[in-house]
């Protein structure tokens, strides 16, 4: 997917001017973070489970190249097959040379971010396949034509209105005026479109929520059942996983697996929690007759042993995202690439560059909600911290702002300067705006005056008053 | 209270300073009240946040050696703000990560400075703030004090001392408000609606006035508040401790 978070300041705007967007964001607040809530309640032991998940993390991403080894044994002693892509062209070749061989012509999809990431649906298409994305989300936004705004509700942007619209528009073997009104038939609907694709497809691609390396299982957690059916009836099964994913035991597996879905939905288990290993056995009565692990890098390693490294733990829960403002006010477009939210705003950065994506990080009040929410306590705050640090020492940004930091900031480093100055200008501005206590727009001031009222100071400092009611006593 | 009071130095804090000395001499008043002996260090300016935040780790790091500079003889440092401590308590340290002698320094001054009602309710524990303002208030958790020093209870504990004041909390007092320093001027379009969440919360819970810990917090809700046509006080929780409601007009109004 090509990004737009070059244009993050225009992305901003449409996003605030888009009547239908924000009405579905003012529901937002009412749905996961509730439920999460509730589910942190019920299970007091909460924060034990993220220092154990956080410390499986740590361990893996130390020895993560072991572990990737001993992952790929196991799958090949499972008949099956991985292939090592260190970016997202490999990847794409990778997965259309398989489709290729099993001369594929209808591919199915369930949700992957890793697929976005590599933006695996266009290159199928441009090749002549049908992928079919089957989460019901993702399947929306296929029809619209429109990249997932949530990491984990991929058309949390949209009303109900919206995907009848994209239904009517797309199913047009179906009656024009048959009713959509209610989400019920919406599904059943979006079921009787899908499970045609179902038996029909040739190679079902997931995405994988782990790998196992004791056995060289993937992990797939979903809450319609898609993925399953995706993984067990077509011919060629491709798992798409980026390498963090790898954990060491099922006993680590298990524990994750107890901080993700309560993190992300409130749930305490998603519906679906499927663990695969290999293709099919002659004892199984289905599954693929060929199993492909496409295990992508695409900027990981480079985050590897840097300041970054932290966010490598983390599982895609969605909780930072569910609990920040600023994605409360914008959703998740305006990001402009595959991730969003503070998870978005420090990956999104490190696997695509710091200079197309300087908006992202400085976007943030660093309320550090999101770490507080993190099952995998990941420290967002520091890294987008860290990530304007990059920026500053390296000039990438607004050239007037930095001026304006560095001259305040030899002011502030002078303090019998500084003092003065600031003596001159509280006491002008304090004089301007005694009448009213507060200005309405004030030059240089655009940005804090647009769209609210500025108090006016008092007119002395408090250095000054405390100077004058006897000097300071230090 | 030992026969010597606490040595307390006030961190003014840059906004209290320029914007509204009122909270500064009500938080010298409860220091004082609280027995403390209350110095004012000349040399201080800013904590430095401005640019510890925007990446400008030189500048922060000069700023803060500034500061821990100014107030190494006091036995503790005091400040009518949850983001400017947060700044001292728990960033100082990190600037310093490499330099073994100013990480002594910084660990050292982390150790003596607080926000000033965790000071007043935790630490020092005079008798407890006695006071009166007959008004129905609620209170916004400003996000540094909240989540980097867990300030909650303190000032509703202290509120409580105050006859006649009623709190009613809001549903979203621990959700940002869309300040974040240079976020607010560098973002307004988020921001604005960042903060109209807030003030539409403010306003359903049917309170006069809104409280908070930090000046940047309460001017931007105050701004958006009368930009609105709200006519909702808006000030610093020190102002109603200290009973000085009456010397001063609140925030953004004309004085008297
Ligand atoms: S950063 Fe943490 S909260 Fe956000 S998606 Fe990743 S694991 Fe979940």
């Amino acid at each position: 997917m090509d990004s737009t978070a070059h244009a993050f300041k225009n992305n901003v705007r449409t996003a605030l001017d888009d009547g239908k967007l924000q009405t579905a964001l003012k529901l937002f607040p009412e749905g996961f973070p509730v439920k999460r809530r509730l589910a942190m309640d019920r299970l007091p032991e909460f924060d034990a489970l993220r220092d154990a998940a956080r410390d499986i993390k740590n361990h893996t991403l130390a020895h993560l190249d072991h572990y990737l080894e001993r992952f790929e044994s196991k799958v090949i002693d499972s008949g099956g097959q991985v292939h090592w892509c260190p970016d997202a062209e490999s990847a794409r070749q990778t997965v259309l040379a398989i489709c290729r061989d099993a001369g594929a012509k209808t591919v199915t999809k369930g949700k992957s971010m890793i697929g976005e990431e590599i933006a695996i649906n266009e290159s199928l298409e441009k090749a002549g396949l049908r992928p079919v994305e089957t989460d019901l989300g993702e399947y929306i936004i296929q029809l619209r034509h429109e990249p997932p705004s949530h990491i984990i509700a991929p058309a949390i942007h949209l009303s109900k209105d919206q995907v009848a619209e994209a239904f009517r528009k797309q199913h047009t073997h179906l009656p024009a005026d048959r009713p959509l009104e209610e989400p019920a038939v919406l599904l059943d609907e979006a079921r009787a479109v899908l499970r045609r694709e179902f038996l029909a497809a040739d190679v079902g691609i997931t995405g994988a929520n782990m790998l196992v390396a004791e056995t060289g299982s993937m992990v797939l957690v979903t809450n319609e059942g898609n993925g399953d059916l995706t993984q067990t009836l077509p011919r060629v099964q491709i798992v798409i996983a980026s390498i963090e994913k790898v954990v060491p035991t099922l006993e680590d597996a298990t524990t994750i697996l107890r901080v993700l879905a309560r993190s992300a939905t409130g749930q305490e288990m998603s519906v679906y929690t499927t663990f695969t290993t290999g293709p099919k056995r002659p004892e199984d009565l289905d599954g693929p007759e060929a199993y492909h692990v496409v295990l992508l890098d695409n900027g990981r390693t480079k985050m590897l042993g840097s300041e970054f490294q932290d966010m490598l733990r983390c599982i895609r829960c969605g909780a930072c995202i569910n609990h920040c403002p600023v994605y409360g006010a914008i959703g998740g477009h305006a990001y402009g690439w595959v991730y969003s939210g503070p998870m978005g705003a420090v990956l999104i950065p490190n696997l695509i560059g710091v200079e197309a994506t300087a908006d992202l990080p400085n976007a943030s009040t660093l309320c550090g909600r999101c770490e507080d929410v993190c099952p995998m306590r990941i420290p967002l705050p520091r890294m987008l911290r860290q990530l304007r640090a990059h920026q500053f020492s390296r000039n990438i940004g607004p050239s007037s702002q930095r001026y304006g930091l560095r001259a305040w900031a030899f002011l502030a480093r002078r303090p019998a300067l500084y003092r003065l100055a600031m003596r001159l200008g509280v006491g002008t501005l304090g004089a301007w705006g005694r009448r009213r206590g507060r200005f309405r727009s004030l030059p240089l001031a655009g940005g804090w005056t647009r769209s609210r009222d500025l108090a006016a100071p008092a007119g002395q400092t408090f250095q000054q008053q405390w100077s004058a009611r006897g000097g300071a006593r230090s | 209270m030992s026969p010597s009071p606490a040595r307390v130095g006030l961190f003014v804090t840059c906004l209290v300073d320029l914007m509204r000395p009122a909270v500064g001499f009500a938080a010298v008043k409860l220091l004082e009240d609280a027995g403390c002996a209350v110095s004012v260090p000349l040399a201080q300016t800013c904590c430095g946040q401005p640019a510890f935040n925007s990446g400008d780790n030189a500048d922060a790091a000069a700023l803060a050696r500034q500061v821990i500079d100014a107030f190494v003889d006091y036995d503790y440092v005091v400040a009518p703000s949850g983001s400017c401590c947060g700044t001292i308590k728990v960033h100082y340290p990190e600037l310093f990560a490499d330099d073994p002698e100013m990480l002594e320094r910084a660990r050292d001054m982390a150790a003596r400075t607080y926000e000033l009602t965790t000071f007043l309710n935790d630490i020092i524990k005079a008798a407890p703030v006695e006071g009166r303002f007959e008004r129905v208030a609620t209170y916004h958790d400003s996000c540094s004090g909240l989540r980097e020093l867990g300030i909650k209870t303190q000032p509703r504990a202290l509120l409580a001392g105050i006859a006649g004041l009623e709190i009613r909390e809001m549903h979203t007092a621990e959700t940002c408000c869309g300040f974040g320093g240079l976020f607010c001027v560098k973002y307004p379009g988020i921001s604005e609606k960042m903060v109209d969440v807030k003030a539409d919360d403010i306003i359903a819970t049917g309170a006069e006035v809104l409280l908070g810990g930090d000046m940047g917090c309460l001017m931007n809700m105050a701004g958006r508040l009368q930009r609105r046509g709200v006519a909702i006080e808006v000030r610093h929780v020190a102002e109603v401790l200290a009973g000085t409601t009456d010397t001063a007009a609140s925030i953004g109004e004309a004085q008297k």
